[in-house]
């Protein structure tokens, strides 16, 4: 019976479901705000919930989307409501809904104003995450995709820092700025190909010259989302002015989307013009792991830091999907699953000092293993788990691009491997300085000890982190025939590629 | 000669708004003086605006002319009359309440409106030139005048002056575009041009006419570099005008650019469409950047219309059935976004004065949550962000470049979009970042609500019932295309 179900669009809308309800809850100003974060709460944990049905009913062994819908919305303009999910999206489909509930409890305490509106837009931003990985329709792609910037754009402007104003502005320009060249693609590859279902697009041919083009616009998007090196100066700013539970999921979920765009769109529909820029997003990438792990180093700012140390992750993802080789492919996967939990770990470890000492300038701090030493363990382990500590999520993902990259081109590991070495010395060097040493300050001596909420936040995902580290064939298993596809027809294209050389 | 009902029958919209505004002249000048003669008179206005609405939905829509080919009624000219008569009632609508505010509650403001929709009805379905100029006047006329509604500002004298000098000079060169074009196609119906211009070579001055008459019609849409009397008038007239100014004509003059450029010159889109493609161009890059540097809203929205106008034309440069079509969509869309932000505009007051600053929204998030979300959802549409009505718009006059090969015109147009998201994003930044100094006046009369409600519906849903636009769009553009 539940076959029947339109699984992926009641998951989809279910969180607006809670955002109508809480339009209409009323009460003063306290009874909202914990009527709302009640809700939010609940509806975003049960859309997890219901989530978990599509990780359930998932048959990793069958080739094609699943839980596939497909209804009529514009006629007979090849313009259709159409959703469906396979072992690239639904791995993300999960991370999202994993993701927001642990965000929503990040903010609890921290955001005293506005909660209601505060709840609406996370749930809203949910809505559109999920939407944008289960579309099989360029057109509502794009619709959820770009509509990701709204609810972002108010989180980061209202209950942002002191420079929110400017972050914001910056994330939603430079972001826009972006997929407006990818528009103009999408509408490209509609007069093209009659179509904007995404697997028909995928078997379609588009000419030579015309690829080109393509990859460009979307690069232009996928990248400024990534972000990859130079394009990634909106990230930072981002994350700093954002609060907390929006640096969680601007790390956690929407740094993907450039990801999943380039398996989605780039490497099935461009696979010509996809080999052609390969090198071209090697150097991008390997520049941004060695540039930008160094800025990295430099940085005062706790969240700047982590911040940089994403960019720098996310460029082993861009190189695991150049190097267009199983090992590489899934490693760029896994290291995005990968990332996306521990990135959100990371930041909520800043968040939860910040909310107690409400800076975040390194040397602040000092000493805060003597006063808070459980929530020394669970930042020891996210911060291994982001170096790449065997035993950890991260290992895995790191791992298996390093071995695409060889594959690939050799030189191309060896600096990819020396980004790894830097990624260790300025995690562990931020360790020291604010968990080690004497107690700097009155202040931090008297930090409260972590809270039930926070360890409810932390557990969860150092589970899944240590899970998936020990028993990575779980979330291997589940991509591995969506993965073979792609290589299928790059492999196609490239042997006809060499013919045409 | 006999009077035949069935010749005049298609126009019957028309002639009920035309009786409507006889029958209220009267009321006007013997319904005594005051705020009750004046209310009594706009709501009649409405009551015939609505009237004059249900006469057309109740019209068959096939193709049919009145007045001896002058007058063409199609599934084309409903759906931009329809939009038309939609705009005014909004405008009409909103404007009771503000004029009585500020004491230029006169019962003409009404009827002038009234007599300049008929002039924009009948631009909607003009077939010869003769009736298109003459619809034009008729519409322009009645403006003038209401822009200088304000008889004790000298700002509001102003922008009727200037109105009418340039609108005088647009009339002008489209009456000089019209003889020339007459003059070498020997007819001035647009059959009889379309006739002529399929069987002969075209002769150079037949083109310049033709530029000249597109021209004319440039300054009545507002598309740069036509563009100069539009900030000032916007920020000159008294709010409800610039609401009026904002919507309606607006629609008209484009849909009456697509009757001449569609019906008359419709075999030679080629020459045309370059023309409309620089007027795109510019109109697309002086509204983004003209608007980021404006202070006071109305000016800001003046640039913006400019903007939108640009994109619109981005559809027409195409000359095809989709780009027509895309046009459609575009001021559909428009024309909501246009009626939301504008019952926002004329809420802004202060002490009883209204405020056109654009830093007096500060803090409105704060005060009046409802009217800053409605604000921000217009703005954000205007963006062109999906999933709201604005981005449909932009994606089929797009779509409608793209398929006819004209790529880096779509390309400046989504790269201008994202220069006008810049100020839009900063309404929305000073409503929801900044804190207010004083709120705005608390009182909001209920048709900016019904309004603001009504547009926001249309602007947020759109996406589902965009099937049914596109039907009707899609008719309305085969009606629009076929032949005489």
């Amino acid at each position: 019976m539940i076959d029947n179900w339109p699984i992926l669009s009641i998951i989809t809308f279910m969180p607006l479901a809670g955002v109508l309800f809480l339009l209409i809850i009323r009460g003063d100003d306290d009874t909202l705000a914990r009527n709302a974060r009640n809700v939010a709460l609940w509806v975003s944990a049960f859309t997890f919930l219901v989530s978990l049905v599509i990780l359930i009913g998932f048959d990793s062994g069958a080739s094609g989307y699943q839980f596939e819908e497909q209804r009529v919305w514009l006629g007979d303009t090849g313009i259709s409501y159409h959703m469906g999910v396979d072992g690239i999206s639904m791995p993300f489909v999960l991370l999202s809904t994993f993701l927001t509930p642990l965000a929503i409890l990040a903010s609890w305490q921290s955001i005293t104003s506005h909660v209601r509106e505060y709840m609406i837009a996370f749930l809203v931003l949910e809505t559109m995450m999920i939407g944008m990985f289960v579309s099989l329709d360029m057109l509502m792609f794009y619709l959820f995709f770009e509509a990701v910037l709204i609810p972002m754009f108010l989180i980061i402007g209202v209950w942002g820092g002191p420079r929110r104003v400017y972050a914001a502005f910056k994330f939603f320009l430079y972001t826009l700025l972006g997929s407006v060249l990818m528009l103009v693609c999408v509408l490209a590859m509609y007069v093209d190909a009659g179509t904007t279902n995404i697997p028909q697009l995928m078997s379609h041919e588009f000419a030579r010259g015309m690829q080109t083009w393509l990859f460009l616009g979307f690069f232009a998007s996928f990248a400024v989302k990534v972000p990859m090196w130079p394009v990634h100066t909106w990230l930072p700013d981002a994350h700093v002015e954002a609060p907390t539970a929006g640096s969680m999921i601007l790390a956690g979920v929407l740094l993907k989307m450039g990801g999943y765009g380039f398996l989605r769109f780039s490497l099935p529909m461009f696979p010509f013009a996809s080999e052609f820029f390969a090198p071209m997003v090697f150097v991008l990438s390997v520049v941004a792991v060695i540039y930008t792990s160094l800025v990295a180093l430099a940085q005062s700012d706790m969240k700047k830091m982590i911040a940089y140390s994403s960019v720098a992750h996310m460029g082993f993802v861009t190189i695991g999907i150049f190097s267009m080789n199983e090992q590489g492919i899934a490693g760029a996967m896994f290291q995005m699953i990968s990332h996306g939990l521990v990135s959100a770990a990371l930041f909520f470890c800043v968040g939860v000092v910040y909310d107690r000492l409400h800076t975040r300038e390194i040397s602040a701090y000092g000493g805060v293993t003597a006063v808070m030493p459980r929530y020394a363990v669970f930042f020891m382990f996210m911060m291994l788990a982001s170096v790449g500590l065997p035993g950890t999520s991260g290992f895995v993902g790191e791992m298996l691009v390093l071995v695409g990259a060889w594959q690939a081109n050799t030189w191309l590991a060896l600096f990819a491997a020396t980004g790894l070495v830097l990624g260790a010395t300025y995690m562990l060097w931020l360790y020291r300085r604010v968990m080690f040493g004497q107690v700097v300050s009155a202040e931090v001596q008297s930090m409260e000890r972590m809270q039930m909420r926070e360890y409810g936040i932390f557990v969860p995902l150092t589970i899944l982190v240590l899970f998936f580290g020990v028993y990575p064939m779980a979330l291997l298993d589940v991509m591995d025939v969506s993965i073979q596809i792609i290589l299928d027809d790059l492999t196609v294209s490239g042997v006809a590629l060499l013919a045409a050389r | 000669m006999g009077f035949e009902l069935a010749e005049i029958l298609p126009a019957l919209p028309e002639i009920i708004l035309s009786v409507v505004a006889l029958v209220l002249v009267l009321v006007a000048a013997y319904g005594g003086d005051g705020a009750a003669n004046a209310r009594r008179v706009a709501h009649l206005t409405l009551a015939g605006i609505v009237l004059a609405a249900l006469a057309l939905l109740s019209m068959s829509s096939e193709q049919s002319t009145a007045f001896g080919g002058m007058f063409r009624g199609d599934a084309f000219a409903d759906y931009m009359k329809l939009l038309v008569l939609m705009g005014s009632f909004a405008a009409v609508f909103m404007s009771v309440t503000p004029l009585e505010h500020d004491d230029i509650n006169k019962p003409e403001f009404s009827l002038l409106v009234l007599l300049a929709l008929v002039g924009m009805m009948l631009m909607i379905s003009a077939n010869d030139l003769m009736s298109l100029y003459m619809a034009v006047e008729l519409q322009s006329l009645p403006l003038y005048v209401v822009a200088a509604m304000r008889t004790n500002s000298l700002r509001s004298s102003e922008a009727g002056l200037k109105y009418f000098l340039l609108g005088a000079l647009s009339s002008g060169m489209l009456l000089y575009g019209a003889s020339l074009v007459y003059g070498f196609a020997g007819t001035t119906s647009f059959a009889g041009i379309a006739a002529a211009v399929a069987e002969t070579d075209l002769p150079a001055g037949f083109i310049i006419g033709m530029v000249f008459m597109i021209t004319g019609i440039a300054f009545k849409v507002s598309a740069a570099p036509f563009h100069m009397w539009t900030p000032d008038v916007y920020e000159g007239s008294p709010s409800p005008v610039t609401a009026l100014f904002a919507i309606a004509p607006k629609v008209a003059a484009i849909a009456l650019m697509l009757r001449l450029t569609y019906g008359a010159f419709g075999s030679i889109a080629l020459e045309w469409s370059q023309v409309i493609m620089a007027l795109s161009v510019a109109s697309m890059v002086v509204g983004a950047l003209g608007a980021i540097m404006q202070s006071d809203i109305k000016r800001m929205m003046a640039y913006s219309s400019i903007a939108h106008m640009g994109y619109a034309l981005a559809g027409l440069a195409a000359g095809t059935h989709e780009g027509a079509f895309g046009v459609m969509i575009y001021m559909t869309s428009y024309v909501f976004m246009g009626a939301g932000t504008f019952a926002i505009i004329l809420l802004m007051r202060r002490d009883g004065q209204s405020t056109t600053r654009i830093t007096d929204l500060r803090g409105l998030s704060k005060t009046q949550p409802l009217f800053a979300l409605g604000l921000m959802v217009m703005m954000f549409s205007m963006a062109g962000i999906p999933p709201l009505a604005g981005f449909f718009g932009k994606w089929y006059v797009f779509l409608a470049a793209v398929n006819a090969g004209l790529v880096p015109l779509a390309v400046i147009g989504v790269v201008m979009s994202v220069v006008g998201a810049f100020y839009y994003l900063r309404i929305i930044k000073i409503m929801y970042f900044e804190d207010s100094e004083a709120p705005l006046d608390q009182d909001v009369p209920l048709a900016n609500k019904l309004v603001l409600g009504v547009s926001m519906a249309v602007i947020l849903l759109f996406f589902a019932g965009l099937n049914s636009v596109i039907d009707a769009a899609n008719t309305a553009t085969i009606a629009l295309m076929a032949p005489f």
